[in-house]
Parts: structure tokens; C-alpha cells; sequence
């Protein structure tokens, strides 16, 4: 999964749902104003992580402001009236913390892991800007400028996610993931700073907010301090964003992007529903399946077949977000060997999804994938951050984090019969996006169309 | 500006009494207890006991990176790819279902210095003892096919092609290029496309035989294994291994003799900085000045100067940094930034004064101490899991540091002083003589302005 991610989250942490049979050590509480508290116990080390995760995000914006979410979130390190700009992070910093943001489709949220007698001190500076931001002009022209560096680092200059973006623009009509999370460049180079204003006042309240905290504490104790900082904040009406659902789609769509590069890129997506959206949860849980039929390992086909057995692809990869907000897309993408064209990649992906639509999956490849999801279920949580990240995730698009709980028993319960039903209605060709990148030459003029290049930067 | 001035001093107020409150907690956090020993064949262990979780992380560390790659470049990551790509009876596919089939993650990797062997696995008799099978036939049986040499191979290749469409790596590899000359660390771990179309079995089969030996290993286990359970864990997959010899000491790096300028074109929107020159070696003398002294001038992300400087200041760049990277022999220190093209001149020029002031002057007694409680405060974040104790014990094995580097980590940093840090930095580091590489493009006509 780790190569959609930069996509649709903006930042780090691959994300796949496990489970963590731990509800006996998780509280969930919910504040008068609306704020919701849910504490995860974790006694072995003396850390903490603390987030806070609000439900807004580039799924929520619109045309003409779209990367506003994004950044919003790097303004919300430029101080309160108690803090001025760069305090928050200085004083994190100076209680021995780490801290940092992400802003991904359907959430924007915020961190610091500290030692864990020191999580008031994120909670008293959370609470100071989740209502009391300042948003300096000045400060905002130069963050806005940091944020197209940001773009150009992370897109501009890099021909797959240039593609991927394009991808995303072409399958999705009029869903919001139609626009990249970091917005697209004119609409950042006309962002101004009473938009920001309306977006953090329509926003950032306490009843549009879930305070995750997973570490060594007494649960007892956290809800005391969050009542303390965070209690006293004034909620605000908030008015649901509009339901955007994706106009059907009526057949393939395809779109190239031509960028200098050195390789091609291939991606893929079919529509399908979420965990959130799908009418029949199983048929979530059976595309989670799908995926590591195809993905889950080493083992799985992509390796075994495409990159060890008939070497088309020198890298290759299947995925599936089942915790979108809105309808999302079962993804394949992929680099073909020497010798190999895009298309031959193509052909040998779609045949793979042929073949699962086909066959039932063997009982050997469910069991070995229900092994690695047991496993991986325990390995999470040598990581307090990635249980506070789940549990924030699903509050955040609308799920329970109870679902945690169910996991592996939902996961146990596919059978081969639903992974094939599941293939069979949703990885059909109306329903599937392909994105390739075609390269052009790196000679540097693509770009430049009436720049002599010069030597004059030569040393 | 007075008043920013008097916010801070109210701020450091509140900061103290944050402080002072947690002295007491600071003196009983323990750091975990690592018991060490070496195997009858010479593998030296590293293990800690964390029976929390059902689970156990296992790493051999062998002196058989890329720094080992001699003539042959690119042999030490080719023979990495290829070790669990055919071993004992069994093919690729037979090893990754028979770690799957009990959940267990088997991977290996190359570096400059280190090459790795790690698995993850749970620590359930049942399912581990499987995954220590495909373990020890992966460390001791690797079969090199020829078929899986020639796909793995074409791999490489078309990651070097990759690499070479990403500013990021064009500029990575010409810093290293310019920094170590004819020195091992001059190598690119990928290779050439040159010399890994080159590469035979013979060189892989040769590389495993001279560097996959227990005198030359180190291991690190962590979990739920008691002392004597990890004892005969570690003796089994030691076993597979000869005794063999340790590496030889790799040379030493010599300094820059004179600034050097590298620019290469590129069709990008940005320009890569990246400047530096030879910094420390693991074990060095003035670590913890070098260490501390650069978290306040570039380390520690938004509030360090350079960050201050380059971003929060001028908004030029999305991420600006410094950092050393310790190595058995001299690693680089790295400053760098990414800017659009026709700002690269202004944030080089910032870069350059940022450093050259701080080198004159050292840090100011309030920097210091906000690094030092950002280091030390944090101490417990970086042993928080059983992933990152693993990977200390790697550090502390290979490098060869004391039994107990973590025990007095935090009194080595609180001992350190504004003068230490002025001395080591104005006797180590050298902006007359250092590399500046910068990849990108000619400034565009018309870009995002604003």
C-alpha cells in the first residue's frame, strides 16, 4: 500500500486496518461541547501520544480553494494571541517532544509524543488554537510559500505523482477526491487570507474534533485534563458538507501524462465502495481480502507471478483505502521490466483481475492471508502512534473504533466465494481509470519552452 | 520585536516550571537492561528481554555493505536481493509462502556499512520455529540462481534509472561522489549500470562467502524470548554460519582540501541543495558537541536556525536541515534545502551565512538549553518499542559502543557546554572547504509567484 499513500494521505504511515483486541483498555468519553476523548492504555513504555483529529479535509473543499485544508495546517503553527508564532513548536520541542501534522483527504489531525507526565502541555496548546488562532497576513504569505515548495518537492518534480494526481482527476467527476490533498498550484497561488479565516471558523470546534490518546496514562486522569483545557471551548453550528457522490461512471477512462522521465508508470482503478459507503460490509472486508490476494507478501501474486514468474513488472503493487469517507478506488499500479511496455503491464494486471473474477482463490492463499493479518495485528501495536492513528481514522470518517475489535474475525470470515462476488461486481471495465506516464526525454527542455539553458549556473 | 522578546521570557517561565516538574521522573526512567555475549563461532549478541508482546524481532548486522564493494560495484546490494531468492531446496516462492503461512516478515537489506538479515516473527513456538527455519537456510543456504540473478539484475537496473529522474538522488549521489573521491563511501550501493551488468555469481557467491561469517556479525534480539530461549535462538542460526574473520578496518577519510561547486542541469521546478563534507565516525571524541551543537543549528526540525532561517523567516523552502551521519569511518555531515530555481542563489546564501555564524559564535546559553531538553526529554521516545530497541542494539553492536551508551546518553548531553560546541565546531567543520551540490533547472519564465 505504501506507494498510494503519498496520494491520498499527505503525509507518512501506509495505513491498512488491523485490528487490537484491547477495547478493555480503551475509553471513549465525550465532553459537553461536543469534544470526543478516547484514551488507549499502553503501559509499556512511559510515552504518550496525544492527537487531535479533525474532520475536515480536501474532500471537503471546492473548487477555487482547494489545498485550503493543507494549509490551514501549516498556519495552525503560526500562533494565538497566548502563543505567538513558532511558541507551539518551541515548546513542545523544549518538554522533550516530537510533534508534527497530516492532512489527508477526510481529516486534517495533529501530534506530539512526549514522555508521558508531560501531555498536558499538548493538551493546553491544542486547545489554545483549536479556537484562538491568530492568522497574520504576513505569516500566511510566506507559509503559502512554503506549501508550493512543498508541491514542487513532492509533485511538480516527481513524474509518478504527477500521474497519480492526473489519475485521480480523471476517475473521480465530481467526488471532492477528484483534487489533490496539497490543492493544485493556481488555486494555492490565489488563496487568500480571509479565506483561511472562514475555513478555520467553519471548521476547528470542539464538536468537529476526537482527542486520541495512547500511552502510559490513567484514562481517569486524561478525560480530568481535557475537561480542563478543552472543556470551556465554545462549540460551533456546523453545517454537513454536501453528499458530492461520484456521477456513474459509463465506461473506461484513460489519460496520459507526459513529464520528463526515465521510466513509465502505470496506474489503475476500479470504483468501489468503502467500509463507510458500501451497503453490504462484508463486501469491504472481502476487497481488503482481494488485496492481499494480490499484494499481501512476497507470496502473493503480483511477486510470485508478474514480478518472479513472467518478470513483466520490476515492481508492482494492489491496494485498497477501505477507510475513505466517500466511494473510493481499488488501486494496481506498477513499473515494467526491461522489455516490458506499459501495456504489457496492463494486459498482465487485467489478467489477474480476469482470473479473480474467474476462479475462487485457493484455501491455501485465504488461510496465508488470515495468518498475516493475525500477526500483523500484534506487531501494530509495538507502535503507540499507529494505534492512536487507527483509532483517529475511523472516529474521523465517520466509523467506530470498535470496528478495530472486529477485524480479524471479519477478515476470518471471508470466504473465497465473496472475494470472487466482489471481483466480479466492482473490478469491471465501466468502473475502471488507467493513468500511464509517458516519459519524455530528460534533456531539460520540456519544461523551458524560451530558456537558453546556458551555462551560467554551471560552476 | 520587543515584544516577541517578552513573550519568550514569559514563555521560557512557563517552560521551566514544566520542567522542574518532571526532574523527579527523569531520575527514575530506565533504560532497557541489554545483556551481551558471543556466540562458540565469534557472532557477537545483543539482546533484550520484552515479554509484553507475543512477538520477536531478530537482526544480523554484517560488516558487508556497500563500503565492501571494491572493484565490483553494486555486489554487496545485488548479494542482499539474492538471499532470500533461492536457499537450501527451496525457490523464492517456497520462502515467502512458508513465512506467510505463519505471519512472520523476513527481509534484507544493504547499506554503506551494514548489510541486514532481520525477521520479525511471533513469538509462538509453533510459528516461530518455522521462520526460524527459513531464517537460518536464508543466512546459511543462499543458492544464487541464476535465474534470480538475472531477474533481480534487471531490477537494479531499472532502479538506477529511476534514481536518475528523482533531483533528490542525482544530487544525493553526486555529494557523495564529490565528498569521498577514490574512498569506499564514494560508492553508490545500487552500483552503475556498468558495473551491474558486470556483476557475476562468482562476485555474489564470493561477497556472501568473505562477509556472511559470524566473526563478522553482529545480532540483536529483542522480545518475548527468555535469556535462555534467545541463547539457543541465536546459537542455531549462528551455527549456520563459518567463523570466517572479521572485515578489515576500512581506511580513513581524508578531509577536503579546497571548496568544490557541483551544479548539474536538470528539468526540474526546484533546485536540490545539498552542502557538507566529511563529518564524524560512530564513536567519535566530540559527538556530543557535534551532536547537540548541530540539533540547535539545524537538527530539530521547525525550531532549529537554519529551519528558522530558511522557512519560517523567507518561506524558501519546504524542508531545510542539517545533519551528521555517523559511520565506521567519517559519514557525512549534510546541510540541504530545496528551493524553486530563481531562489537558489538567496537560500544558499542563507544557508552558508547560517552555518558560518554559528560556527563563529557557537549557540546561544538559551539554544543550548532548549536542545538539551528537547534530547534529553525525549530520551523515552527513542526506546518506546521494540523496533527501535532492536535497532539501537544494531548501532550500539556494530559501532561497537559501550554496554552502556543509553544509561549515560543523557548526562553526556547535559554535560556538554557552549564552548565545547564552538571548539568542536570551529576545529570540525569547514565552510572554506566543502561540497555544494545543486540540481535543477534554469528559473522558468512565468512560476508560482505570489
Amino acid at each position: 500500500m505504501r506507494r498510494w499513500i503519498l496520494s491520498i494521505l499527505l503525509l507518512f504511515f501506509p495505513f491498512t486496518l488491523f485490528a487490537a483486541e484491547q477495547a478493555a483498555a480503551t475509553h471513549e468519553y465525550r465532553l459537553k461541547n461536543g469534544l470526543k476523548l478516547i484514551v488507549k492504555e499502553d503501559h509499556r513504555a512511559p510515552v504518550v501520544v496525544s492527537q487531535v483529529w479533525y474532520k475536515i479535509g480536501s474532500s471537503y473543499e471546492y473548487s477555487g480553494i482547494t489545498g485550503i485544508s493543507h494549509v490551514l495546517e501549516h498556519m495552525m503553527f503560526k500562533g494565538t494571541r497566548k502563543y505567538p508564532s513558532g511558541e507551539f513548536s518551541r515548546i513542545i520541542s523544549a518538554n522533550g517532544g516530537r510533534e508534527n501534522a497530516f492532512t489527508g483527504n477526510d481529516y486534517t489531525a495533529y501530534f506530539q509524543q512526549l514522555e508521558q507526565s508531560r501531555l498536558e502541555v499538548s493538551f493546553r496548546l491544542e486547545a489554545d488554537r483549536m479556537r484562538n488562532l491568530t492568522l497574520p497576513e504576513d505569516e500566511f504569505l510566506k507559509e503559502v510559500q512554503v506549501v508550493m515548495e512543498e508541491r514542487r518537492l513532492r509533485t511538480e518534480d516527481n513524474p509518478q505523482a504527477l500521474t497519480y494526481e492526473q489519475f485521480n482527476a480523471t476517475a473521480f467527476v465530481n467526488s471532492p477526491y477528484h483534487n489533490p490533498v496539497i490543492g493544485w498550484m493556481n488555486d494555492l497561488e490565489n488563496l487568500n487570507i480571509e479565506d483561511l479565516k472562514d475555513w478555520y471558523r467553519q471548521w476547528y470546534a470542539p464538536n468537529n474534533a476526537t482527542v486520541v490518546v495512547v500511552g502510559d496514562v490513567e484514562p481517569g486522569k486524561v478525560l480530568r485534563l481535557a475537561k480542563k483545557h478543552f472543556g470551556r471551548l465554545k462549540p460551533s453550528k456546523l453545517t454537513p458538507p454536501k453528499p458530492r457522490l461520484e456521477a456513474e461512471q459509463k465506461g473506461l477512462r484513460r489519460v496520459t501524462v507526459k513529464a520528463p522521465a526515465q521510466l513509465p508508470y502505470l496506474v489503475m482503478g476500479y470504483k468501489v465502495p468503502s467500509l463507510k459507503t458500501s451497503q453490504e460490509d462484508w463486501e469491504s472486508y472481502a476487497l481488503d481480502v482481494l488485496a492481499g490476494v494480490l499484494d499481501g507478501g512476497a507470496s502473493a501474486r503480483i511477486s510470485r507471478e508478474l514480478i518472479r514468474g513472467s518478470q513483466v513488472a520490476a515492481s508492482a503493487g494492489a491496494g485498497y483505502d477501505m477507510t475513505a469517507r466517500l466511494d473510493t478506488l481499488f488501486v494496481l499500479d506498477g513499473t515494467p521490466a526491461q522489455g516490458h511496455t506499459a501495456a504489457d503491464l496492463e494486459d498482465a494486471l487485467r489478467q489477474q483481475i480476469l482470473r479473480l473474477r474467474e476462479e475462487p482463490v485457493s484455501e491455501e492463499e485465504l488461510d496465508r492471508i488470515k495468518a498475516q493479518v493475525v500477526a500483523s495485528n500484534v506487531y501494530q501495536l509495538d507502535s503507540v502512534f499507529y494505534q492512536a492513528m487507527q483509532i483517529g481514522v475511523l472516529e474521523t470518517v465517520g466509523l467506530d473504533w470498535r470496528l478495530l475489535d472486529e477485524y480479524v474475525d471479519r477478515i476470518r470470515a471471508v470466504t473465497a466465494e465473496q472475494v470472487r462476488a466482489v471481483a466480479r461486481k466492482y473490478l469491471v471495465e465501466d468502473r475502471l481509470t488507467i493513468a500511464e506516464l509517458v516519459p519524455l526525454p530528460m534533456d531539460g527542455q520540456a519544461r523551458r519552452p524560451a530558456m537558453p539553458m546556458g551555462g551560467s549556473h554551471g560552476h | 520585536m520587543p515584544d516577541k522578546k517578552n513573550s519568550r521570557l514569559a514563555l521560557l517561565a512557563r517552560l521551566t516550571a514544566c520542567v522542574l516538574a518532571l526532574a523527579a521522573f527523569t531520575l527514575v526512567q530506565a533504560s532497557p537492561r541489554i545483556e551481551h555475549w558471543t556466540t562458540d563461532n565469534g557472532a557477537r549478541v545483543y539482546y533484550v528481554h520484552a515479554p509484553e508482546l507475543p512477538m520477536v524481532d531478530i537482526q544480523f548486522i554484517f560488516d558487508g555493505g556497500s563500503a565492501r564493494d571494491g572493484g565490483n560495484k553494486g555486489v554487496a546490494l545485488l548479494t542482499s536481493a539474492l538471499l532470500d531468492q533461492g536457499a537450501g531446496d527451496l525457490d523464492a516462492d517456497a520462502i515467502a509462502a512458508r513465512l506467510e503461512d505463519v505471519g512472520a516478515q523476513l527481509s534484507t537489506s544493504s547499506h554503506r556499512d551494514m548489510a541486514v538479515v532481520s525477521l520479525r516473527s511471533l513469538s509462538d513456538e509453533n510459528l516461530l520455529q518455522p521462520a526460524l527455519d527459513i531464517m537460518a537456510l536464508v543466512l546459511g543456504e543462499p543458492t544464487f540462481p541464476a535465474d534470480s540473478i538475472e531477474r533481480e539484475r534487471k531490477r537494479v537496473l531499472v532502479a538506477l534509472r529511476g534514481q536518475s529522474q528523482s533531483p533528490a538522488k542525482i544530487a544525493s549521489k553526486a555529494f557523495f561522489s564529490a565528498l569521498y573521491g577514490e574512498h569506499p563511501y564514494a560508492v553508490q550501493p545500487l552500483g552503475t549500470e556498468e558495473s551491474v551488468k558486470a556483476l557475476t555469481r562468482d562476485d555474489l557467491a564470493g561477497h556472501y562467502r568473505q562477509y556472511y561469517v559470524a566473526r563478522n556479525a553482529v545480532v540483536a534480539v529483542v522480545g518475548a524470548l527468555d535469556r535462555a530461549a534467545a541463547e539457543r535462538v541465536v546459537a542455531r542460526l549462528s551455527a549456520v554460519l563459518p567463523e570466517g574473520e572479521a572485515a578489515p578496518p576500512l581506511p580513513a577519510v581524508a578531509a577536503l582540501k579546497e571548496n568544490r561547486e557541483v551544479h548539474i542541469d536538470f528539468p526540474s521546478s526546484q533546485t536540490h541543495v545539498l552542502m557538507g563534507q566529511p563529518g564524524m565516525r560512530r564513536g567519535d571524541p566530540d559527538y556530543f558537541p557535534l551532536y547537540v551543537g548541530n540539533h540547535v543549528l539545524g537538527g530539530s526540525g521547525l525550531v532549529s536556525r537554519i529551519s528558522e532561517e530558511v522557512r519560517e523567516k523567507r518561506g524558501l523552502a519546504y524542508s531545510a536541515y542539517s545533519y551528521f551521519s555517523p559511520m565506521r569511518q567519517a559519514g557525512p555531515y549534510t546541510l540541504g534545502l530545496q528551493t524553486r530555481n530563481d531562489q537558489k542563489d538567496e537560500a544558499l546564501t542563507v544557508l552558508r551565512g547560517t552555518l558560518k555564524d554559528f560556527i563563529a559564535k557557537g549557540p546561544s546559553a538559551s539554544e543550548l538549553k532548549a536542545s538539551k531538553q528537547n534530547i534529553t526529554g525525549g530520551f523515552p521516545l527513542r526506546i518506546s518499542s521494540n523496533g527501535k530497541i532492536a535497532n539501537i542494539l544494531a548501532v550500539i553492536g556494530f559501532y561497537d559502543l559501550p554496554l552502556d551508551y543509553l544509561d549515560t546518553f543523557n548526562s553526556k548531553v547535559e554535560a556538554v557546554t557552549v564552548e565545547q560546541i564552538r571548539t568542536a565546531f570551529q576545529k570540525r567543520i569547514h565552510p572554506d572547504r566543502m561540497v555544494t551540490v545543486t540540481v535543477g533547472g534554469a528559473p522558468a519564465q512565468a512560476s508560482g509567484g505570489g
